[in-house]
């Protein structure tokens, strides 16, 4: 029966001016929030999220977890991964919902007991669904990580064919197992299909070498030679050179090359192939 | 009685080729047949041919590097044709190099791998 009155409570709160409370919110809200968001669309997101908040607390829901907050928490969803793909930050998108509290403060002033009770329990309520958001927007930000990872995985490893019988793949980025196999494989399934005793692993956009990176493209190296390909690493830049010799990597047999026109002449000789340059750059 | 691998002859070249996966006998047998058919018929290269195999294990992976000192001692090149990528990275991450064999992606290649071998070691 407590329970109950205490509902009623809240809603009395929320009902007082019923429209001005509201509004008064959403001016609050895109005070913070700038020009970033279009008014109507902060209107319209605003104004049914309240709406489904008092006729959750009419229902009696007194937390965030609450089956009758089921609608609430939806349009919270919506609310914070828009938010999220925005590119707003995490307190911009929980502004939304504490704004609520400070809108809600004046009431105090003359408030009676009663009045202050409910206020602090409708605070307890709102932080939840504050916390809520904030939950909510680091998921799709985790979400939104992990794909754009992804993508980057599929774009960051072409093999290139250069020559017949030699092809390259050029590498950007940083090398960890999750990108070393995807490397290997492609690199493997590409001297299959194209029937290339020839591969050039070029490192120049790899920013750094480490024992775990050396230890990686040893890997790939082992595979290829294991299938019958010969490879060659090239692209090392000075700083590099001094790193791996700091770190004493050994590279055992394998040859490595400061550039890739250099691993490209060697590859050529290997397969046979003599290039001849004519006088003037003309035949 | 296990099966037993075919074991055919081009000139100098023995031609194995290996269509099914392999028991432990049957990798000890051809190991045996291998040796003696390089003695019979004084060859001088040997091409295993393992594009049909999906799995290897290390027995094989030993295997392998085995028969190539064998024929080594008996002076023929042993050459392996045909590993599939799968198969490169399991023995890669199994700390399987096969240090002392030498590949090459087909038979083809295999065949002018040893030729080459064969001339440059005649000069």
């Amino acid at each position: 029966m407590v329970k109950r009155d205490s509902a009623v409570d809240l809603v009395g709160i929320l009902s007082v001016e019923d429209k001005d409370l509201a509004s008064s919110w959403i001016r609050e809200v895109s005070g913070t929030l700038g020009s970033r968001v279009g008014k109507a669309e902060l209107d319209r997101e605003l104004r049914e999220l309240y709406e489904a908040l008092v006729e959750a607390l009419r229902q009696g829901a007194t937390d965030v977890h609450a089956e009758q907050m089921s609608e609430v928490r939806a349009l919270l969803t919506e609310l914070s991964r828009n938010r999220a793909r925005q590119g707003f930050s995490p307190s911009e998108t929980a502004i939304s919902v504490f704004a609520l509290k400070r809108v809600l403060e004046p009431l105090l002033e003359d408030g009676s007991a009663e009045v202050v009770r409910a206020y602090l329990q409708l605070g307890r309520i709102l932080d939840g669904l504050g916390l809520f958001t904030i939950e909510t927007y680091t998921q799709t930000r985790d979400e939104l990580i992990s794909a754009q990872a992804e993508q980057l995985l599929e774009l960051s490893t072409p093999v290139v064919r250069l020559w017949d019988g030699v092809i390259a793949v050029p590498l950007v980025g940083t090398l960890d197992s999750a990108r070393t196999q995807v490397v290997m494989e492609k690199l493997l399934q590409a001297l299959v299909d194209t029937g290339s005793e020839q591969a050039i692993i070029d490192i120049t956009g790899v920013p750094a070498v480490d024992t775990q990176v050396a230890q990686h493209l040893l890997k790939t190296i082992v595979a290829a030679r294991l299938m019958g390909a010969e490879c060659t690493v090239s692209g090392i830049s000075p700083q590099i050179a001094q790193t791996i010799v700091a770190l004493g990597i050994e590279f055992d047999g394998i040859v490595t090359k400061a550039s890739l026109a250099d691993a490209l002449k060697l590859a050529l000789r290997r397969s046979g192939v003599d290039l001849v340059a004519h006088q003037g750059g003309q035949r | 009685m296990s099966e037993r691998i075919p074991i055919l002859r081009i000139g100098d070249t023995l031609i194995v080729s290996v269509q099914f996966d392999l028991e432990d006998q049957t990798v000890l047998n051809l190991q045996e047949d291998l040796a003696d058919q390089i003695v019979a018929r004084s060859a001088t290269g040997v091409i295993i041919d393992i594009g049909a195999l999906e799995i290897v294990d290390s027995f094989v992976g030993r295997m392998l590097a085995t028969v190539a000192s064998i024929s080594r001692v008996l002076d023929a090149r042993t050459v392996v044709v045909g590993m599939r990528p799968a198969v490169a990275i399991t023995l890669v991450e199994l700390g399987l190099s096969l240090g002392g064999v030498s590949t090459a992606l087909d038979l083809e290649k295999g065949l002018a791998k040893l030729n080459r071998a064969a001339s440059s070691g005649l000069q």
